[in-house]
């Protein structure tokens, strides 16, 4: 379904995004269609209960290979326009993964880059400074750095604030400079604030739970799914090694367990004759 | 007297006689391990002096393997760990023991000293025994705080710039001693390889050389015990310690025991656990060294935290710094500031048991308030807990010598297993 949104694709629904917001109206050459965020659609939530969006977790596992494989598909379509994993190889992912040749040039492999090098953006830096204040960071170990509840909220907890550049803003990371550059898979939500008292007698903002002002092409679901796929993805690709670490670390100790067994009835014969 | 205890082996025939002849390699491994004569009732808390030893080898032999990748250098230091965890050959498990290796250390050497503390072992005739090992734990600290910096990730730099902003608070020097200890305006590149010079070759030297000292004052005086009863005292016909057993085979297979159980759960956090819940490995140390961005809170290895729980517990720097030089040091007093007739605490009575209990609750105590934020709450706590921490040192030389001691038994108790 998202295969062929490349890197052009991907590329637009950033720039695109900025290119109807006012600070980057007079950026010339940024991309002329792709989604804006208005476009898009729902995975907010709805009740008379306040969201809770503080204790969600992303719940990923980085055993799950399918999931894993998707991960990097969405990572490929949607981040790599902006985000690199430097410290990583498109061969070494394709590996771990068990992603075929065959699917990795035709799929996932950007324009310029061969299976052994490492996954950058193609977009300069000296552009995203330009186009966004900040260079977007390199994403190779986001999921150790902030942890994978933190990318997840993120993209659970976008709004829509036309005071901000973007037109959006974040409960998790308030101020973020991304523009919800998924709004068209999870929709545009509109956060719905209380006043509630604070403790000196004042009255404060706090928020209460989303609304949906236009739905995504994917059911909350699906892009749930989505989200705690890209998620799974990061976190492989914060640690690549961690799969083999886990299963090589239970026949270590089963044996160190083994061998204290036998040390132990060793000292009992030695010490026998201790009185 | 070394040609004289090894000429049986020098006259060996083959090899061994060969190289005994040339090296009294006999009677080094007589007289350091095997002939050793340590007492029979050993408990638990006497595992940790060899397991300390096996943590100091795994140290220097992952070390020397991360050297081979690591690459110092402010441009370079965070890559190459990344290059390390991903691209060597189990890169990543070299640097995981490493850096369990380090929390491990300290928490082996914790509890060996806090063996010390239980059955007396920093009395006489065991002072310079004592010193040699706190002066080991002072090099330990420094190595890693040193080796803590390396990766150059955000929290190696801001602990970096926090401890060594600590020496701006001696009067007069402080500031030019700060830039001197640096070689900069700031923590960077020059602090780095300096940094990894003393980590890699200066402390590991010293270190080697003050376990060496450590393990022959060790055996020139003999070990103490859980009750801490002289086995010298008591000698049979062949001039023996009749409590005393020889060390190999019997501690050799007791201690390999100890080794097996200590390594199961050793692997357990290298496995499994490896940031030990940010405890071991930080969040903040994944991102690289970042002047400008501060983590919140900072906070050093879990090692550190008692002491630095006391600096923040002081509202002057300069006192805090002060406190807490003071609360790492007063440990090399303690074979004088004892005046207990008694060393085990089996048979002291009830004033020292309650200050060691409450010494043990500050300690742990000021140990998770240092891994706290520096407000409110955590800072109360601090300063109430630095109290009994103190008083344990300061208070010593008198309830000491108030203790209702018990009598002392002439043998040791073993009890047969």
């Amino acid at each position: 379904m998202l295969k062929h949104a490349g890197l052009v694709a991907a590329l637009c629904a950033v720039v695109g995004t900025f290119a109807f917001s006012p600070v980057f109206a007079e950026a010339p050459d940024l991309g002329k269609s792709g989604p804006a965020a208005a476009a898009a659609g729902a995975a907010g939530e709805e009740g008379d209960k306040p969201v809770e969006w503080e204790g969600w977790h992303a719940h990923n596992s980085v055993a799950d290979r399918a999931s894993l494989q998707r991960g990097a598909r969405n990572f490929m379509n949607y981040c790599i326009g902006c985000h690199s994993l430097k410290y990583l190889r498109y061969q070494r992912m394709a590996d771990d993964l068990k992603i075929p040749l065959s699917v990795l040039q035709a799929n996932l492999l950007q324009p310029g880059s061969g299976a052994l090098d490492y996954i950058t953006t193609p977009m300069p830096a000296a552009d995203a400074q330009a186009w966004f204040g900040k260079v977007p960071p390199d994403l190779s170990l986001i999921a150790r750095s902030k942890g994978t509840d933190h990318v997840y909220r993120i993209f659970k907890t976008y709004f829509q604030d036309p005071g901000r550049p973007t037109g959006t803003d974040n409960l998790e990371y308030p101020q973020l400079a991304m523009p919800a550059v998924l709004s068209e898979l999870s929709g545009v939500q509109r956060a719905v604030f209380k006043e509630q008292k604070t403790a000196s007698g004042g009255t404060e903002k706090v928020f209460d739970h989303f609304e949906t002002v236009s739905p995504g092409n994917l059911t909350p679901e699906q892009y749930d799914e989505f989200v705690r796929d890209t998620v799974n993805f990061l976190d492989y690709a914060s640690e690549p090694a961690q799969v083999e670490r886990r299963s090589m670390g239970v026949w270590v100790v089963l044996f160190l367990m083994m061998l204290a067994g036998f040390a132990y009835f060793l000292k009992k014969e030695y010490w026998k004759d201790v009185h | 007297m070394t040609t004289e205890a090894n000429s049986k082996a020098a006259s060996a025939p083959g090899f061994w006689g060969w190289l005994n002849k040339r090296l009294p390699v006999d009677f080094l491994w007589r007289s350091q391990w095997a002939d050793y004569i340590a007492p029979k009732n050993f408990n638990f808390w006497y595992f940790f002096g060899s397991l300390a030893m096996l943590v100091l080898v795994m140290q220097l032999v992952t070390g020397i393997f991360l050297t081979m990748f690591y690459k110092v250098g402010e441009a370079t230091a965070f890559d190459s760990v990344e290059f390390i965890m991903r691209e060597v050959n189990y890169g990543w498990l070299i640097r995981y023991l490493h850096s369990t290796g380090a929390s491990a250390f300290f928490l082996v050497i914790y509890l060996h000293m806090y063996r010390a503390l239980l059955y007396g072992s920093y009395k006489a005739p065991r002072e310079l025994l004592w010193l040699f090992g706190m002066i080991i734990y002072l090099a330990l600290m420094a190595e890693a705080f040193m080796g803590y910096v390396l990766p150059w990730g955000n929290m190696s730099y801001w602990a970096a710039t926090v401890i060594i902003n600590l020496f701006s608070a001696i009067p007069a020097v402080g500031p030019v001693l700060v830039e001197w200890i640096r070689g900069d305006y700031g923590v960077s590149d020059a602090t780095l390889n300096r940094f990894f010079s003393l980590h890699v070759v200066a402390i590991p030297l010293v270190l080697l050389l003050l376990v060496a000292l450590h393990l022959i004052a060790l055996h020139e005086v003999g070990s103490n015990n859980p009750d801490g009863v002289e086995i010298k005292n008591k000698k049979g016909p062949d001039g023996i310690p009749l409590d005393g057993i020889r060390s190999h085979p019997y501690y050799t297979v007791k201690d390999i025991l100890g080794v097996c159980v200590f390594l199961v759960g050793f692997a357990v956090v290298v496995f499994f656990l490896p940031t030990m819940g940010d405890l071991f490995l930080e969040k903040a140390n994944f991102e690289p060294a970042n002047a400008l961005s501060t983590p919140d809170p900072i906070s050093p290895s879990w090692y550190f935290t008692p002491y630095y729980a006391i600096l923040r517990a002081f509202p002057d720097k300069a006192m805090g710094a002060l406190a807490m030089l003071v609360a790492v040091t007063a440990f090399f007093f303690l074979p004088w500031l004892d005046r207990s007739p008694v060393k085990s605490i089996r048979y002291r009575g009830w004033i020292y048991k309650l200050f060691l209990g409450l010494f043990t609750i500050a300690f742990l105590g000021l140990m998770y308030l240092g891994l706290q934020p520096a407000q409110g709450i955590y800072v109360t706590m601090s300063r109430i807990l630095a109290v009994p921490y103190f008083a344990f040192f300061l208070l010593m030389p008198w309830y000491s010598r108030w203790d209702p001691v018990k009598p002392v038994p002439e043998r040791v108790t073993y009890h047969h297993a």
